[in-house]
């Protein structure tokens, strides 16, 4: 809708349209997130609103920062998502997560759908930003690239680069201690006792 | 001066944020709430580089680099503690958690 009506106005600058279209669809698939019932189905339309947000990072002129949310983003922390839902066993959950059939055929090709639609759409949007001169000419004039990120990082930021450093460490060690296992912090009965009134599921 | 209004960018980020926060309020599963902690930070985000590019300066993006790995030391955190719950209650509520008091 927005893309429909603003290609009609071409007064409208084609990097801002470019820019509207990549946060509707952000947002639409950030409500799809919130609102779906599947757990997969939520985790993908994650990775497509992140990709979305990507893309208006480089036509913002970030392209380091639309390169940061690719690979750490959707490729690192959805994949721990995914590990973990993995380790859930699909089904147990009371959201009823797992897909209805077993067999992987086209059938359950609507699971992929809207995902795949939206991403989809975010390709041809980014190959139009590369193959258009128009608009990397509009994109190179007010880039901010990656060697002024890292000289900021490595001279004023120095002592926030090691404080993350800190909490990365924090966050791996918290998340070994807490996925042992069997829980060392209460006894073996209080566990026992804890996974009798868990309920029968 | 980009190209893009700051005040667009602006709009795109708490649009993303308040999703998140509504998504947090509302939903009951806690694997849900850690995924719409994921958007509220990623808007957070957003609101990052697009000040970075309306001043040009890169201190934006390096905020958005520390925003980024405390999203990937919370879901670290989070993910643990919502595969004890799991292996505890065998669900994944979030009022369950109400027993965690006293």
């Amino acid at each position: 809708m927005n893309l429909s009506t603003g290609n009609l106005i071409m007064g409208l600058n084609t990097l801002q349209l470019m820019f509207y279209f990549a946060a509707a669809l952000a947002i639409v698939a950030s409500l799809k997130v919130i609102t779906g019932k599947n757990t997969v189905h939520a985790l993908l339309y994650l990775v497509v609103s992140l990709l979305a947000v990507a893309v208006c990072f480089y036509l913002m002129g970030a392209p380091f920062a639309a390169g940061l949310e690719v690979i750490v983003y959707a490729g690192a922390i959805l994949v721990l998502f995914v590990f973990a839902i993995m380790m859930f066993g699909l089904g147990q959950d009371e959201t009823l997560n797992a897909p209805l059939s077993h067999s992987f055929k086209l059938s359950n090709i609507n699971l992929w759908f809207g995902p795949s639609l939206i991403a989809i759409l975010l390709l041809s949007e980014l190959i139009f930003a590369i193959d258009s001169s128009l608009v990397q000419e509009k994109l190179t004039s007010n880039i901010i690239d990656a060697k002024q990120v890292g000289i900021l990082l490595y001279g004023p930021y120095l002592l926030a680069v090691e404080i993350a450093s800190f909490l990365l460490l924090a966050g791996l060690i918290a998340g070994y201690h807490f996925a042992k296992s069997e829980g060392i912090s209460i006894g073996q009965e209080g566990l026992d006792k804890q996974k009798e009134t868990g309920g029968h599921s | 001066m980009s190209e893009i209004p700051l005040s667009h960018v602006l709009i795109l980020a708490s649009i993303l944020f308040t999703i998140g926060f509504v998504g947090i309020i509302a939903r009951k599963n806690t694997l849900f709430i850690l995924m719409s902690l994921e958007v509220m930070l990623n808007a957070v985000g957003v609101a990052f580089i697009g000040a970075g590019s309306a001043w040009q300066q890169a201190d934006g993006q390096v905020m958005f680099v520390l925003v980024l790995t405390l999203a990937a030391a919370e879901v670290a955190v989070g993910l643990a503690l919502l595969i004890q719950m799991q292996r505890r209650f065998k669900s994944l509520d979030i009022d369950l958690l109400s027993k965690l008091k006293g």
